[in-house]
């Protein structure tokens, strides 16, 4: 197999399309964390090169402008959002995986029929539903419809690594008199401690990025999420691009971070549901 | 297996579950339906009766067409960069000798897929910006002047550098899914097709392809469903203009709703969005079982 592993020219060529590919992906990236460092003439007469002097003011102005405060508001609707999510669905996955019992698989129908249904339908109806119970306009009007839509994914998830837990000890767990309570959340939920953390890890990033609702659902400025904050930003910043870079660099920083910490458990996520976002 | 037959007790731990998506996932969908037969106000309690009025004027709505088809733009264009460049650049980095740079690709090409729309949306505007742009910079740095343009502020344009930004975003998310079904395929398949002489491309067309048809398959759909549902990177980029050239379904619907205050039409709007991505969703069901079966 020594000719498996030689250069020959059509695997040069193939692997200087990958990397032409890859400049393509990262360039616009690192365009956008230099051009956060510039001022705008920087960037209007020089687009390419590394900024003269490093503005770091970019940055902290960007901060105060807003991207403070929506970065905070995404922290708390995204966490509560996928602790919510995590309880419930597994929960769920729990009831669906270790019982039997008639009109099981029903219920499993419904709960996980929810991922055929998209945002977008149900946008306008929301808008009112969430008005009449008096929470639109507040962090409950992005973390209820949240969780509500992260249910069906997340549970189906859990549920099939449940399957494949052993039984064993949960039987002699249960012939030596502990509650369904006690099984769960003692034996059943440390052992799927691995696919929580995918479920915690898609959850928080699809509610991280979620923007329609987000746009809809919240009217004031002091309960905005990063997504729609931004547009704010843009707004208010007109042409002050280089601050409007600098912000979209700080907002994507926890997203990126996080897939490069955790991308093992991300893909294992992504691939067992083949559904998108 | 009476130890797990305690439905009463399953109930309670479903119960939590059920209820949040009948209240806000079905519910509001039924809902939907009724409130398309109304002229009503985002704010207000105000409505009145008009039945299938608002069907009627979509129907012959321009508007409607130039959405539909930006919509179907949208899908076409994403399942032939999606899932045919994502396929192919799976293969490439599952043969012999580029799988040890394969983590790095893979990583980097996947990226975009973490960054929220939103971001990319903005970000993309400034690289198609006439004066700032990278893509124009570009352009004039390699000799193309002539074909500098505002990329984003000509109908003839925009839609493409929309649809563009979103293959950007998504190859690397759909490659990965083929890297995965790549990597269940049995090697002795590609070794035995080595010995008997098959070069790369033949080994691509004979057994790649055949061995991932399912998730060729459930890709395309996923992307078609996609392009029916696409909201953030129009309404980031262009808001359905200039003009209404580059409008999609859930533009359309968020203009009708919340700036023109037409709720009614909004929510027929939506109801007909929901026809077109359940029935697809339908399709996807049907070709999984049919897959799973064989």
């Amino acid at each position: 197999m020594g000719k498996a592993k030689g250069w020959n020219p059509s695997r040069a060529l193939v692997m200087f399309l990958l990397i032409i590919y890859s400049i393509l992906i990262i360039y616009p990236l690192i365009w956008m964390l230099l051009s956060g460092f510039k001022d705008n003439q920087g960037l209007f007469l020089d687009t390419w090169g590394l900024p003269k002097t490093w503005l770091w003011e970019n940055y902290v102005m960007a901060w105060k402008q807003g991207i403070g405060r929506y970065f905070v508001n995404s922290i708390i609707v995204t966490s509560v959002s996928v602790i919510l999510t995590l309880i419930i669905s597994s929960c769920a996955a729990f009831a669906l995986a270790r019982f039997d019992f008639k009109g099981q698989s029903v219920l499993l129908l419904i709960i996980i029929g929810g991922l055929m249904l998209s945002p977008q339908v149900s946008l306008i109806s929301l808008f009112k539903f969430l008005q009449k119970l008096g929470i639109y306009n507040t962090y409950l009007a992005l973390i209820i419809p949240y969780v509500a839509y992260r249910i069906p994914f997340t549970t189906f998830l859990i549920r099939s690594y449940m399957l494949s837990l052993p039984r064993e000890v949960e039987d002699s767990a249960y012939i030596d008199g502990c509650s369904s309570w006690q099984v769960f959340s003692r034996i059943i939920m440390p052992m799927s401690k691995p696919i929580l953390a995918t479920g915690a890890l898609l959850t928080a990033m699809s509610c991280w990025n979620e923007f329609m609702f987000a746009l809809v659902f919240i009217e004031s400025d002091k309960f905005k999420t990063i997504p729609v904050g931004l547009m704010n930003l843009r707004s208010s910043l007109s042409t002050n691009w280089t601050v409007l870079m600098a912000g979209l660099t700080l907002s994507v920083v926890p997203m990126i971070v996080m897939f490069l910490i955790f991308q093992k458990q991300l893909v294992r996520g992504i691939t067992s549901g083949g559904v998108k976002g | 297996m009476k130890l797990y037959g305690n439905k009463k007790t399953a109930l309670l731990f479903i119960a939590p579950a059920l209820l949040f998506v009948l209240l806000f996932i079905y519910y509001p969908i039924v809902q939907n339906f009724f409130l398309s037969l109304y002229r009503w106000k985002a704010f207000g309690e105000e409505r009145t009766w008009v039945g299938l009025q608002y069907y009627k004027r979509i129907a012959q709505d321009p508007v409607f067409l130039i959405a539909l088809k930006n919509n179907f733009l949208y899908a076409l264009i994403s399942i032939v960069f999606q899932v045919g460049f994502g396929l192919v650049i799976a293969a490439i980095l599952e043969e012999t000798f580029f799988r040890r740079f394969q983590g790095f690709f893979r990583t980097v090409f996947f990226m975009p897929s973490v960054i929220s729309i939103t971001v990319v949306g903005l970000l993309f505007q400034l690289v198609y910006h006439p004066s700032i742009g990278l893509l124009n910079n570009f352009l004039k740095a390699v000799g193309l002047e002539n074909l500098t343009r505002a990329w984003l502020g000509e109908s003839g344009s925009a839609i493409f550098a929309i649809v563009a930004t979103s293959q950007w975003q998504y190859i690397g998310y759909i490659m990965l899914l083929f890297l995965v079904a790549i990597q269940k395929i049995p090697r002795g398949l590609y070794e035995s097709a080595e010995i008997d002489g098959a070069g790369a491309l033949q080994r691509f067309f004979y057994i790649t392809v055949p061995q991932v048809k399912e998730t060729i398959i459930m890709t395309s759909i996923i992307t078609v469903i996609g392009g029916f549902k696409v909201f953030d990177e129009v309404y980031v980029m262009t808001a359905g203009g200039p003009g209404r050239s580059t409008e999609v379904l859930a533009t359309y619907l968020y203009r009708s709703g919340f700036r023109n205050d037409e709720m009614g039409m909004a929510s027929a709007i939506a109801s007909i969005i929901f026809v077109i991505t359940f029935v697809l969703t339908l399709v996807q069901l049907y070709v999984n079982k049919r897959i799973a079966e064989d």
